[in-house]
């Protein structure tokens, strides 16, 4: 019997090899939208929690790793949404290690502030697809949207962006 | 170069600049394992606090139990403002 199918039917101890199997996965996943790793620790645990409190629910069959992410996304959108609106998106720590010119540091800075300026939910659209390269229809299954509310999501993005872009004197 | 493929590279000479900033974080793993967390969150949902046991409780400001309080407080000490507080009810 399947580890889902156990938890699904009431066995709780088969939480734990359930959680354990796809923690990593959820945690990526959270990783990519909030870039905080203590957030997105939180958030995870706050996803599964979700799974363990809908398990009478649970149909068996169902595709947990596609309803983690999906439930991972909303998490995670929420996040942002009660987060601080202006606070800068943060990059990988190797990022500043890197010997650079001022002027390529502050393109970064701005962009970092661009994005941290978009609604949450074009910045997730926008982080999804155009920094982490995922699929349009990944993405919307991720978020329970159609494939061109993701296009038309990732267009006014990148129109947002460039604009803003454009404002702060850096050539998109 | 045609207009299409103009686009294409102006759109991913854009991206590469956004990535630039920001790295995409594809590989990123927890630093400790989440299992401890989550046995607690268990631990923790599995007790009910009074305020999630009674919604409504947790709904009701703080200042507003401070006044009650307040005015509990005065009514006990001085329970000649009871007939006072009745006349202007």
């Amino acid at each position: 019997m399947d580890v889902l199918a156990r938890f699904a039917a009431g066995d709780v101890e088969s939480f734990e090899p359930l959680f354990r199997r796809y923690q990593g996965q959820v945690y990526r996943w959270i990783m990519r939208i909030v870039r905080d790793q203590t957030a997105a620790e939180d958030l995870t645990v706050e996803t599964f929690w979700r799974l363990y409190q809908s398990r009478a629910r649970l149909d068996p069959s169902l595709n947990c790793g596609a309803w983690l992410r999906r439930v991972a996304t909303n998490v995670a959108i929420d996040h942002l949404r009660r987060a601080q609106p202006m606070q800068p998106l943060v990059a990988e720590p190797a990022d500043d290690r890197q010997v650079d010119c001022v002027a390529q540091r502050e393109m970064r800075v701005r962009i970092r502030q661009a994005f941290a300026e978009l609604s949450p939910r074009l910045r997730v659209v926008a982080q999804l697809a155009l920094i982490e390269e995922e699929s349009y229809q990944g993405i919307a299954e991720s978020l329970g949207i159609s494939l061109s509310a993701v296009k038309l999501r990732v267009f006014r993005a990148t129109r947002i962006l460039r604009k803003k872009l454009e404002e702060c004197g850096v050539k998109p | 170069m045609n207009g299409k493929e103009q686009e294409r590279e102006e759109s991913a000479g854009f991206r590469e600049k956004l990535q630039s900033a920001l790295p995409p974080l594809g590989n990123a793993e927890p630093r400790r394992d989440l299992w401890p967390l989550m046995r607690q969150r268990i631990a923790e949902g599995r007790k009910p606090l009074f305020s999630a046991a009674v919604p409504w409780l947790s709904r009701v400001p703080w200042f507003d139990w401070a006044l009650l309080g307040l005015a509990g407080a005065a009514l006990l000490f001085r329970p000649g403002l009871i007939p006072a507080l009745l006349y202007h009810l």
